[in-house]
């Protein structure tokens, strides 16, 4: 990559996730101030553009759950130069996978039959409702991805230093202190 | 080459002695020089089977835990080729398993992990396995996580070489591969385990975990959180 | 503790006492019981716990390790499919299929009434006369969809395997071309007789001077490792015949049982003498189980010729006796040091070397470890001395050798040759026409192209263990690969995590070719993995798994372009069947119900 003559574009969305990556991408306080004169962010919850147009990064928190969070990862692939994995559930299935030695049928009975306390309890088929996937992956797994940032969530400084790597056309490193998984 | 005693080798350049039947990385190790590893523990036979320790000894690959050091050995190890296998299988360990760091108490304190953030593994790379491996809660004072186990057998060596017990063994085979434990009901609590077993203290990973004192150290204070694994001296980890 | 009423005892007590309650027979025993209650029994493993002093995880973890046992109740019919590519060829699936439907149970599963089980297994050494499948363990061949229907018939009536038709279990030898030691005759003791009178170190220095080279593949040889054995000290020696005859594709191990064993037996005692061992085993595959009474039986007829036993041919100093030892389904036992393991009653694992058996071998003393052609061979030698035998074959590789010929020829079976015979020699002689590859030495080995067929059969050229599989222009060598990939991927000890976790992965990969999934992010995946496990791998089991992918990449590339369907990366798995679970469960099917699997990317 070359220095940029104009801002990249940089998208960012969360999956099956909890938004905990978005949180700590926040964490990087008054460096956001830097990060605006060289970025300007498309389809992001900062921004509430609700869908993906040509970006050069793509930044994706959480895995894969159900049928809707494979049509946005899509969507990002699509139109993202560069796809980055953000934190444990996009890197390795994280929390959400965790359901991943139980069958979906025992989950949604468990969830929508058997429960205790549930009166006519029944499994939600409204079309408008994603339907969910039989294990829950993390994004690799279904398309390419460039970067990972792992950590649950990353520090700021950990997501900070991936990106300015990357602006700067380094090979994002994290090094002791900032590569954590948990 | 000096061709005075002690005989040595040279580890990345750096002049290694090392003593009547030792192997690389014991003297490596002795010498306060960091390999990667897993399956091997200074205390213990060396095991040869994770393989993390592989370096070029002579130019020719090889576990570094079983290989005899040679007097005059030119040994590469901190090289790009070797890390970048290292982190393969670190990898493939990875996916084999369960690793869910941010629920384990062992996170901060784990080998596995330590040895991933040494050589910069930012992703699983591969695909999972999700293997279903259930846990052993049956022991009041134990728990068993296998979904964390690699198989490095040192709980295995430990409880019968030591302990003289025989609590733990291997079962299955290939992929199949996994940890049993000595009852008929395949449960620890029906084991003769104790607390004072040298077998629950040598798990590099979060399968052995003695209960209720899960993160006490706070993140931050953890073994790998001060210092990366390359220069913590083995095997003082806290909470193993 | 030993439980007076433990309803076990009454099988067990006999099969310990026939072993002495000896833990190193641990393998044996429970192939025993398992003979004589169909698996083994959760309590069975409380008697056997107590009676050998064993915890009870080690005897799980050993019984764990192998295929053919079972710590869970199997049909009281186990009918396992062979599953090398050559069965494959000649449609091994369909009849699995056509058997599985027959009898209403699910291929790796046992029937509800636990009548039957169906699987596969790893080939079982009947290459040149499958598809072949085991019926509790006891070889049926030339199967056709005739014989399937019997079969079926036969499980459903009940009627148990020795009352089944004789012509079901006939096994072919098949030997098409002779020469030494298939042609010569052979008459008990006249090797032994040969070396009393020339005396064990001359002997020795005829082996030596015969340049006899090790029949298993590596090439060893085996006048300096019966030398290295007899030079190291140790309480007491032992020989040690590998008859794990487990590569796919070879079978002439077999046949040299069948119809050699005494030839095989003698060199076993030519060695014992040199090397000074008193105990010999013979470890014979659980595949050739239906052998073994043929083989004890040839055992006791060279005892009553004291030919063995105490005071051999009346020399007072010269005692030696042979005990089978079976196997039970792993491949990787084939590797000498696994093989020791196992003879120890443990999981068979690769013990890391140095040191090596003919110093630290079985029970870590003195072991010579050779393969059954080669024990046969050196009764030839003691017999013509070395000249005579270093005269034939070539410089490098002396004496002849067996090839186990297989799928598309006219005439499979075992050929024997003076080293130095060319491919296209041997692919002449069996009737192979319109030849697209040769797969030489089993999966494990090398996968000659056309331009190929001048090379020869030698340690410096072609090396081999005796396996020669046959590929016609209608065969997919994709599909070859990715069977022998299987078949690493099942046989893997799991010992070493590159050859444990690689070898699936790349299984996962090579389906995923199959597929139509794959992507040249894929290939290049594929190589990666190919070059991990040549290097760190704890044995050759782990080294040579990716040989077959990459000589069929290197030398038929087109078969794995047009594997290549995708541009881009797509996922292994099918995104549309992952949702059907949930579609089930809601009863939904409107389009959002479904994901395209196969996406357009940027």
């Amino acid at each position: 990559m070359t220095a940029p003559i104009k801002k990249l574009k940089v998208a960012t969305t969360s999956l099956a996730g909890c938004f905990g990556c978005h949180m700590s991408f926040l964490d990087i306080d008054e460096r956001l101030l830097d990060l605006v004169q060289l970025v300007e962010f498309d389809r992001s919850p900062l921004t509430d553009i609700k869908t993906c147009g040509p970006c050069d990064i793509g930044i994706i928190e959480g895995g894969l759950c159900n049928a809707e969070n494979v049509h946005v990862l899509r969507e990002f692939r699509a139109n993202c130069t560069i796809l980055i994995a953000m934190g444990a559930c996009s890197v390795n299935g994280g929390l959400p996978a965790q359901r991943n030695h139980l069958s979906l049928p025992v989950i949604l009975e468990e969830v929508y039959h058997a429960q205790h306390g549930l009166v006519d309890g029944f499994i939600p088929n409204d079309p408008e409702l994603p339907l969910p996937l039989d294990k829950v992956h993390p994004i690799h797994e279904v398309v390419k991805v460039d970067y990972f940032i792992p950590g649950c969530p990353p520090s700021g400084d950990a997501i900070w230093k991936v990106l300015t790597d990357l602006l700067a056309g380094r090979q994002p490193e994290l090094g002791h202190g900032l590569i954590h998984y948990d | 080459m000096s061709k005075a005693n002690p005989p040595s080798f040279t580890l990345d350049g750096k002049t290694i002695p090392f003593g009547e039947g030792q192997t690389i990385i014991q003297a490596a190790m002795d010498a306060g020089v960091y390999i990667p590893h897993l399956c091997f523990n200074p205390e213990f036979k060396p095991h040869g089977s994770c393989k993390l320790c592989t370096v070029k000894a002579d130019g020719r690959q090889t576990a570094s835990c079983t290989q005899q050091a040679k007097d005059g050995m030119v040994v590469e190890s901190d090289i790009k080729e070797i890390n970048d296998e290292r982190r393969a299988l670190l990898q493939m360990l990875f996916v084999e398993g369960n690793h869910f760091c941010p629920s384990c108490e062992k996170s901060g304190n784990c080998q596995l992990q330590a040895t991933a953030y040494e050589l910069d593994m930012m992703s699983p790379h591969f695909d999972h396995f999700f293997p279903d491996r259930p846990l052993d809660a049956s022991h009041p004072d134990y728990l068993l996580d296998f979904n964390r186990c690699i198989l490095c057998s040192l709980c295995v060596r430990a409880s019968r070489d030591v302990d003289g017990k025989n609590v733990f063994a291997l079962s299955g085979r290939g992929i199949k591969s996994h940890l049993i434990v000595n009852a008929k009901s395949g449960h620890l609590a029906d084991t003769d385990f104790s607390g004072d077993d040298k077998a629950a203290h040598v798990c590099p990973v979060g399968v052995i975990l003695k209960k209720r004192v899960g993160f006490a150290t706070p993140i931050g204070q953890r073994s790998f959180d001060e210092q990366p694994i390359s220069a913590t001296p083995h095997p003082v980890v806290k909470g193993a | 503790m030993v439980n007076q009423t433990n309803p076990h005892a009454a099988y067990l007590d006999p099969i310990l006492a026939r072993h002495r309650h000896n833990p190193a027979d641990l393998l044996q025993i429970l192939i025993a019981a398992q003979e004589a209650h169909g698996h083994i029994h959760t309590d069975a493993i409380d008697h056997l716990s107590a009676a050998l002093d064993l915890p009870r995880a080690k005897i799980e973890g050993v019984a764990g390790f192998y295929s053919f046992l079972h710590l869970k109740p199997q049909g009281q019919y186990r009918v396992l499919f062979s599953d090398n590519i050559t069965d494959r060829m000649l449609g091994n699936m369909e009849l699995m299929n056509s058997l599985c439907s027959q009898l209403w149970v699910e291929a790796g599963k046992v029937s509800e009434d636990g009548l039957v089980s169906i699987n596969t297994t790893s080939c079982t050494g009947m290459c040149d006369q499958g598809p072949a499948l085991l019926v509790n363990n006891i070889a049926i061949n030339r199967l056709t969809q005739e014989r399937i229907n019997a079969i079926a018939e036969l499980i459903r009536e009940r009627v148990p395997v020795s009352a089944w038709p004789a012509e079901f279990f006939a096994i072919e030898d098949n030997i098409r071309r002779r020469d030494i030691l298939l042609d010569g005759h052979f008459q008990s003791g006249s090797a032994l007789a040969a070396l009393l009178q020339r005396g064990s170190d001359a002997t020795l220095n005829e082996i030596k001077a015969s340049k006899l080279r090790g029949r298993g593949g590596a090439g060893f040889s085996t006048g300096m490792k019966w030398e290295f054995c007899r030079n190291a000290t140790g309480d007491a020696h032992y020989v040690v015949c590998n008859a794990d005859e487990g590569e796919p594709g070879t079978f002439k191990d077999r046949v040299l049982l069948n119809g050699y064993a005494d030839r095989v037996f003698e060199g076993m005692t030519l060695c014992a003498r040199i090397i000074g061992a008193k105990q010999g085993f013979l470890y014979l595959r659980g595949e050739y189980r239906y052998l073994l009474e043929h083989l004890k039986a040839v055992l006791q007829h060279r005892r009553q010729q004291n030919l063995l036993g105490k005071g051999i041919l009346g020399q007072a100093d010269f005692d030696f006796d042979i005990e089978i030892h079976l196997g039970a389904g792993a491949y990787v036992c084939g590797e000498e040091s696994a093989l020791i393991e196992s003879l120890e009653g443990k999981r068979g694992t690769p013990r890391n070397r140095p040191p090596f058996p003919v110093t630290h071998g079985y029970l870590n003393q003195p072991t010579v470890v050779n393969n059954v052609e080669t024990f046969a061979a050196t009764t030839l030698i003691a017999e013509n001395g070395g000249a005579w035998y270093a005269g034939i074959g070539t410089e490098t590789s002396s004496g002849t050798k067996i090839l186990s010929v297989s799928g598309d020829c006219e005439r499979p079976g075992l050929y024997e040759y003076p080293f130095g015979v060319t491919i296209a020699q041997v692919l002449a002689d069996c009737g192979a026409h319109n030849t697209q590859a040769v797969q030489v030495s089993g999966a494990s080995g090398v996968c000659l192209a056309p331009n190929e067929f001048q090379r020869r059969i030698a340690f410096d050229d072609i090396p081999t263990a005796g396996a020669f599989m046959v590929f016609d222009k209608t065969r997919d060598m994709f599909e070859v690969a990715r069977n022998f990939i299987h078949f690493f991927a099942h046989e893997s000890c799991g010992f070493c995590t590159p050859c444990r976790v690689g070898t699936s992965l790349l299984c996962n990969m090579m389906d995923k070719l199959a597929g139509g999934h794959g992507s040249p992010y894929d290939f290049a995946e594929i190589e990666k993995l190919n070059v991990l496990l040549q290097s760190t791998s704890h044995c050759g089991l782990g080294h040579s798994a990716c040989n077959p992918v990459l000589d069929t990449i290197a030398k038929f590339r087109p078969a794995y372009d047009k594997r290549l369907a995708q541009k881009d990366f797509i996922p292994a798995f099918d995104l549309d069947r992952a949702l059907s679970q949930a579609r089930q469960m809601t009863g939904r099917d409107d389009t959002g119900a479904h994901l395209e699997r196969n996406h357009e990317q940027s």
